[in-house]
């Protein structure tokens, strides 16, 4: 399949991974079944990673605590930073991960059911390896936004219902 | 108010029929959980970086008036971008002005060009402002009914068939609005021919231009002598989703510019400055995101023709804009009562064909400026629908 098509395709389920292969055929001038095969070399080479679903998990129950943590670490030889982004991501606590530039090093995303959860995993698990420096904890009061959908104010279309 | 005191209204004004479209809109807005297929305009917002520019403006208090015919350098970037897509040169200081939407300057060139008793030969179905405008301009309007076997391309036969000696004006609109239709180079050759025979001017509106599936739009302006006698009217509502910036724009031969500048330096003054601000960010930087914008309308149509199949729906396969024009013809109703019915007991609206002119009886416009998911709900509405309607 071109280049572009691959790519619309890839646009198309990243912001509705439900639409099927027969709807996303017709939309791009395609057969299902190359759309399938498309798909399915897209998974296979990790481009396609996965396919989630956005939860508003505060609608369900406000136990859920979301913490972002700073990292600054002391990397070790020229794959230093690897190692360590290894060690972090293999922590199931561990939703995203990213090395960042500026006054730190690694961003790590948390999510827990309660503080104290966190707060142990923080001390037990990051700031007890070896090449971590510093942690800085911020807890999340309210997620207005994720993935470019917002959360509690319902989409509203703001044209008038019927226009020339 | 008293009979004496209506008697003062102008005939005028008051023999017009009022929109079609008004009067669905004040149904369909009393109609809760309404899912709506009848905008005409975008849904994506206007992109950021056009919005920013525009507060910027307002920021540095850029809040007076600009020069009649709109500020200098958005008229040489519309120049610019112009020669680009048209591969036509006009003069930025002559032959282009900023109106008020391309609505304004619809009004206007009518306005500039009609005496009493001129006729303006117009194709119909086509957006609701043709016909009142002509006739405010003091001009009498002559429809040519498209057709639908013809994918609601102009003929040259049906242009000739409607010439008379009083004629002055053609004004099409292609990509167009209700149908969707668009016109080829090969089409417009012939209706050039006859144009330039019959000594007339062309007012060709393709405030949809940017918006086409299946070939790059073609101006009749561009085909060899129809530059100095064609005023091509377009816009940045569609193409750019700015319908509530009010700015669009007018080209043409400098005499005529000349003219039409003159009627809206007296009504209107000058565009809103801070739209016109917008519009040089929308002109310099503002193509990827038409192009983005293009490749989603195509998606959703192709999604809609699909949809449209599968109800076994007959609709032509409309390659502009971003509207379907289903023939609903087989269920034995005006297109009024269908987009009626289909409010009430579906709430889906739709706009009724006839809402575009007479020839629009027996379709539907369908608008697919909307979402996958939005399409999707509708078509739900729209299937059920027509099957409790062909079970009876
Ligand atoms: C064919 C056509 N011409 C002109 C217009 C007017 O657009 P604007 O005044 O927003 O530029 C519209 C809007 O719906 C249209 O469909």
């Amino acid at each position: 399949m071109e280049q572009k098509k691959t790519e619309q395709i890839l646009h198309l389920l990243a912001k509705d991974s439900r639409l099927t292969n027969q709807e996303i055929a017709v939309m791009l001038d395609s057969t299902e079944d190359e759309v399938a095969e498309t798909v399915h070399q897209l998974e296979k080479d990790k481009i396609i990673c996965g396919y989630h679903t956005l939860v508003d998990w505060n609608k369900v129950n406000d136990e859920d605590v979301t913490a972002v943590v700073e990292l600054r670490v002391t990397p070790q030889g020229g794959d230093g930073y690897e190692r360590i982004a290894e060690k972090i991501k293999d922590f199931p606590q561990v939703e995203t991960l990213y090395l960042m530039s500026g006054t730190y090093d690694f961003l790590v995303m948390i999510k827990g059911t309660t503080l104290k959860e966190i707060s142990l995993f923080v001390s037990g698990n990051l700031a007890s390896m070896e090449e971590v420096q510093s942690t800085t904890t911020h807890f999340a009061l309210t997620k207005y936004k994720e993935l470019g959908v917002s959360f509690a104010t319902p989409k509203s279309d703001k044209r008038m219902v019927v226009t020339p | 108010m008293s009979d004496s005191m209506r008697e003062l209204l102008s005939k005028t004004v008051t023999n017009l029929k009022p929109s079609g479209i008004r009067k669905f809109f004040d149904v369909a807005k009393e109609i809760p959980d309404c899912v709506s297929l009848g905008v005409g305009e975008p849904d994506f917002d206007t992109p950021w970086h056009i919005r920013e520019a525009g507060i910027e403006a307002l920021k540095s208090g850029k809040t007076f008036y600009t020069s009649n015919a709109g500020m200098p350098e958005l008229r040489k970037e519309i120049c610019d971008y112009k020669k680009k897509k048209m591969g036509l040169t006009y003069d930025p200081m002559k032959e282009v002005f900023i109106s008020v939407g391309g609505s304004e300057a619809i009004d206007v060139a009518l306005r500039a060009l009609l005496n009493p008793g001129d006729e303006v030969v117009f194709v119909e179905p086509c957006f609701v402002s043709y016909l009142p405008c002509i006739v405010m301009a003091g001009g009498i309007p002559v429809s040519i009914p498209l057709k639908e076997e013809n994918e609601f391309r102009l003929t040259p036969q049906e242009l000739e068939a409607a010439l008379t000696p009083k004629t002055k004006v053609l004004m099409i609109s292609f990509p167009n609005n209700p149908t969707g239709a668009i016109m080829e180079r090969e089409d417009l050759e012939k209706i050039a021919e006859i144009v330039i025979a019959h000594n007339l001017i062309v007012i060709s509106d393709e405030i949809y231009s940017e918006l086409t599936y299946k070939s790059e739009h073609v101006s009749i302006a561009s085909l060899p002598g129809m530059q100095e006698r064609t005023i091509v009217i377009d816009g940045f509502s569609k193409a750019f989703a700015m319908t509530g910036w009010r700015l669009g724009y007018a080209l043409g031969n400098a005499e005529i510019m000349e003219q039409m500048i003159k009627i809206h330096q007296f009504a209107i003054m000058c565009a809103p400055t801070v739209s016109q601000y917008a519009a040089v960010k929308a002109m310099k930087d503002g193509e990827k995101d038409v192009v983005m914008m293009r490749e989603s309308y195509n998606q959703r149509r192709k999604y809609l023709m699909n949809e449209f199949r599968k109800l076994d729906l007959p609709c032509f396969e409309p390659y502009g804009a971003f509207y379907a024009f289903p023939n609903i013809s087989e269920f034995g109703m005006t297109s009024e009562e269908f987009a009626t019915r289909l409010l009430h007991e579906e709430k889906l609206a739709v706009v009724p064909g006839s809402a575009f002119g007479e020839c629009g009886e027996g379709f539907i416009r369908v608008s697919y400026a909307y979402s996958i998911e939005e399409l999707k709900e509708a078509m739900r509405r729209m299937g059920k629908f027509i099957k409790s309607l062909r079970s009876k």
